[in-house]
């Protein structure tokens, strides 16, 4: 506990955050490359499934876009815990990060999942409590964006967003029981109690894909974070440029 | 590769996944190096940050 707290204080510098993520950076990059490439080497010589055919093979990226989507609202809202209640430096940067990669994630699992739907449901979309419920979360990214991006006062805007993604979080509980509300969607088959319902064969490439596409969600948040921090140091610069030049504007002439 | 008589829907989901994760590492990237870029004209014109003046170390982004 006391070793995970000096981490957290170690890594609310900024300076030594960008250290640290420049050196991890690479190699969560170069993990996620590997991982994908095998899973998706793993995914087109995956062999059929007995009822979706070759449709099965959406299931590979729609299944770890949707873990993703709750996955990248759950850092969102847990960042901005972090910046309410703890006030960590790098809180409010971690949530302004994540918020347009897990809006993308969600906008990936939407889509995969309507172009599974049309061939087996044969319907690109249908008013399901699970996908109806995935769109709103889609939109309550949309709305975090907006909201920070409508506020010209930062802090401001850092704190009504983190106030919105908390109250959001009620979404995923109801995406995760969506499927027991007369759903068209199938039940969990992977996260569930007692093992998974899925063929090795099957559930393998589909853990690959998901560790992959998880890796890669990592190195996307770095890199955005890495940039928010250089942003917000050009921001202080600039205002030290200004403070410069009206220090000098004030001084008499001659 | 014979993906069957749903191909094309197959074709368009991968297609799509990655031209949206394209698209995100691009924008990061491109992002990353606007902001390095703003930064090193800042310092070349002499503006420093406040932490960097003093010496101490950098406890927040300025």
């Amino acid at each position: 506990m006391i070793a995970m707290q000096t981490l957290t204080q170690s890594l609310a510098n900024p300076t030594r955050f960008m250290q640290l993520s420049g050196r991890l950076l690479p190699w969560i990059s170069c993990l996620a490359g590997v991982l994908l490439a095998i899973g998706l080497y793993m995914a087109f010589t995956a062999p059929l499934d007995y009822q979706q055919g070759h449709a099965a093979k959406i299931m590979f990226v729609h299944v770890p876009s949707a873990w993703l989507a709750m996955a990248g609202y759950a850092l969102v809202a847990a960042s901005s815990f972090g910046l309410l209640v703890f006030r960590h430096p790098l809180a409010d940067v971690s949530a302004k990060a994540a918020a347009p990669i897990g809006a993308a994630f969600t906008f990936l699992c939407l889509v995969t999942g309507s172009l599974w739907g049309k061939p087996m449901w044969g319907a690109f979309w249908v008013w399901d409590p699970r996908l109806t419920s995935v769109l709103i979360l889609f939109f309550l990214y949309l709305g975090l964006i907006a909201l920070r991006s409508s506020i010209e006062d930062e802090a401001l805007a850092a704190k009504l967003t983190a106030v919105l993604a908390l109250v959001g979080i009620v979404m995923l509980p109801v995406i995760k029981f969506s499927v027991e509300w007369n759903s068209l969607h199938q039940p969990a088959s992977v996260m569930r109690l007692g093992a998974p319902t899925i063929h090795p064969s099957l559930l393998w490439p589909l853990l690959v894909m998901a560790v992959g596409m998880t890796a890669l969600f990592a190195a996307l948040h770095l890199k955005a974070m890495r940039n928010e921090i250089l942003r917000r140091r050009v921001k202080a610069l600039r205002t030290v440029e200004v403070e410069n030049a009206g220090g000098l504007a004030g001084q008499p002439a001659g | 590769m014979d993906l069957g008589p749903h191909a094309a829907f197959i074709w368009a989901a991968y297609g799509v996944v990655a031209v949206v994760l394209t698209a995100l590492v691009a924008w990061l990237v491109l992002d990353g190096r606007h902001q390095q870029q703003l930064i090193d004209e800042l310092e070349a014109r002499g503006i420093r940050r406040r932490s960097r003046r003093n010496g101490a170390p950098n406890q927040d982004f300025g």
